[in-house]
């Protein structure tokens, strides 16, 4: 909504025009069974997509598409079953979860704490992979979690006890804790889940901004067809374990194919940024 | 923004410290034999700087032999059982969880049980007999965690509830096999009141006192490595992950270290429960819930949690005695029904 968003969405932005390959995902695939001798009751098929730094990737998709499963292989916590998941050049599920932490930021949705902490301890957990043995955090984990609380406008949350603040309060801290491990990669599942409408807008604005700020690599798993349409660089559309398109999302928003996928009638429109748009049309109009 | 310092750290160990030497000198002087606290000092002075002619008999008598060995058992005993319950509380992510609770502490006993059983068949040397009790109950103490953890959980995670109800009957259950144990065998097995409530009163061997002693430094030196792995863990194994923890090694590392705590513990003093419910949660309130700090303070407030508890139980109904266990289960079961009414709210 501000200045900063409208330049980062200028297309002669520099960051996008860099060529360099940053994450690279090559015929990934997974397969879920509940005890190995069964046939597998979810399987994801051969998926493969690129993003550059500063690219904000969009996984779409209905429920039980496989988008947080593909999340999931990205961000190392499952093994692919063939296929692999190259950062910077580097097998991502090789790397041990000290150095992966120090490439890769994960959001979850809401996880509860057993215990109450402050909203700058919870930063500072970001600083985990980079400290040394004992892990007294130094003048410089201070710093980088106060920026981290900064750029995401959380500054005057930084005393403020985690549970006591609200949904977007707490989002936008749990982002700046992905932003204290200063990774190349950020990952986000259903980051907008709880959010109202304003809070959503903002959390992408911020992504926006910092995704050309700091040149991250970020990979968004949403069911929020506007909001990817809006914000992300690339689309990679999922139906039932299958990788359907990759592309930047005016080329995957066709009227009959999302109505294909997400199984209800709705329509498409461009607007003026060139951006596609959907109306879902309800059964009775 | 106060990130955790070296130097708060010492201060608040300190502080502690100071306590926990207050409280070793009021259970010097309280029992059934009361000490003046000048005749105290002067003795202490005297063994201090080896002037031993002006040593009293009843210093040698009572302090030497009987006071101080008691009370260093409850100050190792203390700092295990509630080290032990903070790691258990981080690791199955419940608030509840304790050695006592958890039926941890009955494996261990059972376990010593055993080893006491099976000693006088295996032939071994006096050094190696003595340690067979501390190793049956580490192996008791192993054995029974990971059953109440594979009880606690229901598909693929671990359900708070359920992992308490499944700890609180295998304890029970165990109980009853010692029970039945203590009935059916006799021999040199201690008293029933000693495994099941828990007791200081029973006399050791010196070199226990060290084996006891380089044992808890280095397990709870092993747990302490892992401390801020353990601030992530709060919020879960999937989050810990992604912030960098190796979550499979921390958690083999507590568990081993954490079991092996308490069946030092069991195996010298019986099952006293609740010390690793109530000091984890006394020092939370006092000093937040950071590991690094918790750890440490929990140790410190444990001795002085048991050595005072162990004072009541010998002056309380003096010249007879109560089990520690029991003195710690007055207090530590209504603060475990209250934490309970209140997660359940």
């Amino acid at each position: 909504m501000s200045s900063s968003s409208a330049l980062a969405r200028n297309p002669i932005d520099p960051v996008r025009a860099s060529t360099d390959v940053r994450l690279s995902v090559e015929q990934v695939s997974y397969a879920h069974s509940a005890n190995p001798s069964q046939a597998p009751l979810f399987t994801l098929e051969a998926t493969s997509f690129q993003a550059k730094p500063g690219e904000i990737v969009a996984i779409l998709g209905p429920n039980a598409s496989g988008k947080s499963t593909l999340l999931k292989l990205i961000s190392g916590a499952l093994a692919p079953l063939s296929g692999r998941i190259l950062l910077n050049g580097f097998v991502v599920h090789s790397f041990t979860p000290r150095t992966r932490a120090q490439a890769i930021a994960v959001v979850q949705q809401e996880s509860t704490l057993l215990f109450p902490a402050r909203a700058w301890e919870f930063v500072l957990q970001g600083r985990h992979a980079h400290g040394r043995s004992l892990r007294f955090e130094s003048d410089d984990d201070v710093l980088i979690a106060k920026n981290a609380l900064a750029q995401v406008g959380a500054a005057d949350l930084s005393d403020r006890w985690m549970d006591k603040i609200s949904g977007g309060e707490k989002q936008r801290v749990i982002l700046a804790r992905a932003l204290a491990q200063q990774p190349l990669l950020l990952l986000l599942d259903e980051p907008t889940l709880h959010l109202d409408i304003a809070a959503q807008i903002g959390l992408l604005d911020s992504l926006r901004r910092l995704a050309a700020e700091n040149r991250y690599t970020v990979v968004v798993v949403t069911h929020e067809l506007n909001l990817a349409a809006e914000y992300a660089d690339q689309v990679v559309l999922m139906q039932r374990g299958r990788c359907l398109r990759v592309g930047p999302p005016a080329s995957i928003y066709q009227r009959e194919l999302l109505e294909q996928v997400f199984q209800t009638p709705l329509t498409v429109e461009f607007g003026s940024n060139g951006r596609p748009r959907v109306n879902v049309l309800s059964g009775t109009q | 923004m106060r990130p955790l310092t070296l130097r708060r750290l010492l201060l608040q160990c300190t502080v502690l410290l100071a306590i926990l030497f207050g409280v070793v000198i009021v259970a010097i002087k309280f029992g059934a034999v009361p000490v003046s606290l000048y005749a105290l000092g002067r003795d202490m002075w005297g063994v201090l700087f080896h002037q031993r002619s002006g040593i009293s008999t009843d210093y040698v008598l009572i302090i030497q032999n009987i006071r101080l060995p008691r009370i260093l058992l409850g100050i190792i005993v203390g700092a295990s059982l509630s080290v032990a319950g903070t790691s258990f509380q981080a690791l199955l992510r419940n608030p509840l969880a304790d050695p006592y609770v958890l039926g941890v502490s009955s494996g261990a006993g059972l376990g010593a049980i055993l080893a006491l059983i099976a000693e006088p068949h295996l032939n071994l040397s006096p050094m190696l007999a003595a340690l067979l009790t501390p190793l049956g109950a580490f192996i008791g103490a192993a054995a029974t965690i990971t059953a109440v953890y594979f009880l606690g959980r229901r598909d693929g995670q671990i359900d708070g509830n359920t992992l308490l109800l499944g700890g609180v009957i295998t304890g029970s259950f165990i109980s009853a096999i010692i029970m039945f144990l203590m009935s059916t065998l006799s021999g040199n097995l201690r008293g029933l009141s000693f495994w099941l409530m828990g007791e200081l009163s029973t006399p050791l061997q010196k070199s226990i006192y060290w084996f006891l002693g380089i044992g808890f430094f280095a397990a709870a030196g092993a747990i302490y490595t892992t401390a801020s792995d353990l601030n992530l863990l709060l919020a879960g194994e999937k989050e810990a992950m992604h912030l960098g923890v190796d979550v499979p090694r921390v958690r083999l590392v507590v568990y081993i270290a954490a079991s092996f705590l308490t069946g030092l513990a069991v195996s010298v003093s019986g099952a006293i429960g609740y010390v690793g419910l109530i000091v984890p949660h006394v020092m939370r309130l006092i000093f937040g819930s950071d590991h690094r700090t918790l750890l440490p303070t929990a140790a410190l407030g444990g001795a002085i949690a048991v050595v005072f508890a162990d004072t009541l139980a010998r002056t309380v109904v003096a010249p007879s005695e109560l089990a520690v266990g029991a003195v710690t289960a007055v207090v530590g079961a209504p603060l475990f029904i209250y934490l309970l009414r209140r997660r359940l709210a």
